[in-house]
């Protein structure tokens, strides 16, 4: 994985300087929160219901073992044993104290890491597939490209005070483990006439209050000229998107606004303006950054598989292929019956870290389904592996499953939800347990949101929960039918909100349903397709 | 009845403003306030910037003890008594035995 040079290294101890000093303005009055307020968001720091929250990047969502083990020491030493792995790739602490929290960043430094950008109206951290480098059905592999686009964006000048938050996702695959449909920027590495890699670019997608699928804008960008074609999208958006309405700035507003193809054309003018300068990537830069992530050597088979019945589901469910010979991909769901999606104890992720050594190449991958992967496992290790996991409660063979459940922090944390998610979440994860949903039924997204600004993605679940505040009380929309990966598309409401003690019978109720209509390993969202919502409908609301 | 209630600077604990006008993570201490009384405790707050981040007024119950009320009773009620989603401390392996 990337390693950082001289200037990432000055970049991030010169800005945790001056975050201790800007922490010290404020407890001493110096600064007002209103004056502290926005500096503490670039810095990853929100204020929650109970507590400061510290986002911490995970630059495309890839870890070494040693910076899982100082996540650890984090959630050890300065928050509550815990750590919360988002739908952004990145991790959450929901308790650290302000006073204490350039002595974090200082300890996050120290394993070239950072809360810079995680908050604010800038570049976000990209995210990618999380099987990069790894995944059996690659074209190629995305990280070296958004390693390029972490190194432009962070601190770009220009791109700093953007109308709005801005994400990007990239994929190297055509499945699309990135979601590239309802991200501002979704891009695609396809191969070229000549074979040359470039990037299929999608732009104005989004879930929120606006859900919003992207648009393709170019079939084909050669991959050296990504930045300048970057820079020209945000140059167009951060000079005509809206600052007016706060509801109204995302960019997939203005491509909505401008039309696909007049926002398309506009790109195209600033970016022949701008193109084949210094945002050309130079070959060997390409070549220097793609040093950094190279597939491993070949592993050792595994032969003579264990006869356990347990073990056998949880290589089926959670152990993926692997490009290279005797080489695994490992999900790890952090999902265990009844267990907060996305947590991971300070002593869970020392272990993890702990096998990525020992059985891997060192490096660990955050989910956007709130998992951790192991990317590159020996696969004569995996019953080592699976054993080691079940001691640890993180065996749970439900990867892609009914009970690998994404959901928000919800009423329980933050401070714009109005409605819980996680709760809500452990009830059905429970429910498909008791029931043997998850064995019976077939793959099937399930994201819970606690407001309308989605971040539990449920707008593009195949099962999706809206927690609403309708006169004090939980309320939860149901819809059917979302799609995050490839062919994205947005969840239908199936009818009437319901309680959070119905709406847990209802996602169960139609995981039932799946289970007794899906056929031939068919996903949810296919059977949805070829039996219609009636039986869903049915099974919610009574006939 | 009414009650002021912030984050802490320091920590972001959740603090209620007592009678006495000091900040106490105890809601027991919460000065009860009355519509007539509750601007000028609310003005009082927001002056202590020193101590608290964002004072606002919530709607509790009449009587004895305290009780959030009002729409936003789930909220106020998740923020007195912390999280309803159990410990992540209590999962299996919250001990870490190095393999």
């Amino acid at each position: 994985m990337y390693q950082y040079d001289v200037i990432d290294r000055e970049l991030v101890n010169a800005r945790t300087a001056e975050f201790r000093e800007q922490v010290s303005a404020r407890l001493s009055g110096a600064l007002s929160e209103d004056e502290f307020k926005p500096l503490r968001l670039m810095n990853g720091v929100y204020l929650q219901l109970h507590a400061y929250m510290l986002r911490v990047a995970i630059p495309y969502g890839v870890l070494s073992s040693n910076q899982l083990r100082m996540l650890a020491q984090v959630a050890r030493e300065y928050d509550k044993g815990y750590g919360h792995f988002t739908t952004r790739q990145n991790i959450q602490y929901n308790w650290p104290a302000l006073v204490d929290i350039p002595a974090i960043l200082d300890a996050l430094a120290s394993v070239e890491m950072h809360a810079i950008q995680t908050s604010g109206n800038t570049i976000r951290n990209t995210t990618t597939d999380p099987f990069a480098g790894a995944a059996a059905d690659e074209i190629a592999d995305p990280r070296p490209w958004c390693e390029l686009i972490r190194q432009w964006s962070t601190q770009h000048p220009e791109f700093t005070w953007l109308p709005r938050k801005f994400k990007i996702a990239v994929t190297g695959s055509p499945a699309d483990r990135a979601a590239i449909g309802v991200h501002d920027i979704g891009l695609k590495l396809v191969p070229g006439d000549k074979g040359i890699m470039g990037f299929e670019v999608h732009v104005g997608g989004g879930q929120g209050r606006t859900p919003r699928i992207a648009a393709k804008i170019r079939d084909y960008l050669p991959a050296r000229e990504l930045l300048a074609y970057l820079t020209a999208i945000l140059r167009v958006y951060n000079l005509a998107g809206r600052r007016d309405n706060l509801y109204k700035a995302r960019i997939k507003i203005l491509v909505e606004d401008m039309g696909p193809e007049a926002f398309a054309a506009a790109v195209e003018e600033t970016y022949e303006a701008i193109r084949g300068r210094d945002l050309a990537v130079p070959a060997e830069e390409i070549e220097r950054v793609a040093s950094f992530f190279t597939p491993p050597a070949p592993g050792r088979a595994l032969e003579n598989a264990p006869t356990d019945p347990a073990f056998a589901r949880w290589r089926r469910v959670n152990v993926k292929p692997h490009k290279v010979p005797g080489r695994a991909v490992v999900v790890i769901a952090l999902k265990a019956y009844g267990q907060a999606p996305g947590d991971a104890s300070a002593a869970q992720m020392d272990l993890i870290a702990d096998l990525a050594e020992r059985y891997g190449e060192a490096e660990i991958r955050v989910t956007k389904e709130q998992n951790l992967v192991l990317p590159h496992m020996d696969e004569a290790a995996l019953p080592a592996l699976f054993e080691a996991l079940k001691e640890a409660g993180l065996a749970t063979a439900n990867a892609g499953r009914a009970s690998d459940i994404v959901a928000c922090p919800g009423l329980d944390y933050c401070n714009l939800a109005n409605a819980r998610s996680i709760p809500i979440a452990q009830q059905i994860s429970m429910g498909l347990e008791a029931a043997g949903l998850d064995e019976a039924a077939g793959e099937v997204t399930v994201k819970i949101s606690g407001c309308i600004n989605a971040c539990g993605h449920h707008h593009v679940a195949e099962i999706g929960l809206l927690g609403v505040d309708k006169k004090g009380e939980e309320v939860y929309q149901l819809t059917l039918g979302g799609v995050a990966d490839g062919e994205a598309a947005i969840g239908k409401i199936l009818g009437p909100g319901l309680s959070a003690d119905d709406a847990v019978r209802a996602v169960i109720a139609c995981v039932r349903v799946f289970a007794d209509h899906g056929a031939n390993e068919e996903r949810f969202s296919q059977t949805l397709a070829r039996i219609g919502t009636d039986p869903f409908k049915e099974a919610v609301y009574g006939a | 009845m009414k009650a002021l209630t912030a984050n802490r600077l320091t920590d972001g604990k959740v603090v209620y403003r007592t009678s006495e006008g000091v900040w106490s993570v105890d809601p027991a201490k919460a000065e009860h306030l009355t519509e007539d009384t509750a601007e000028a405790a609310l003005n009082a707050g927001l002056r202590d910037i020193l101590t608290v981040v964002g004072p606002y007024l919530i709607e509790i119950e009449t009587g004895a003890g305290f009780t959030p009320g009002g729409r936003k009773h789930v909220r106020e009620a998740i923020r007195l008594s912390g999280p309803t989603t159990g410990s992540t401390k209590s999962m299996p392996g919250a001990r870490h035995v190095p393999v």
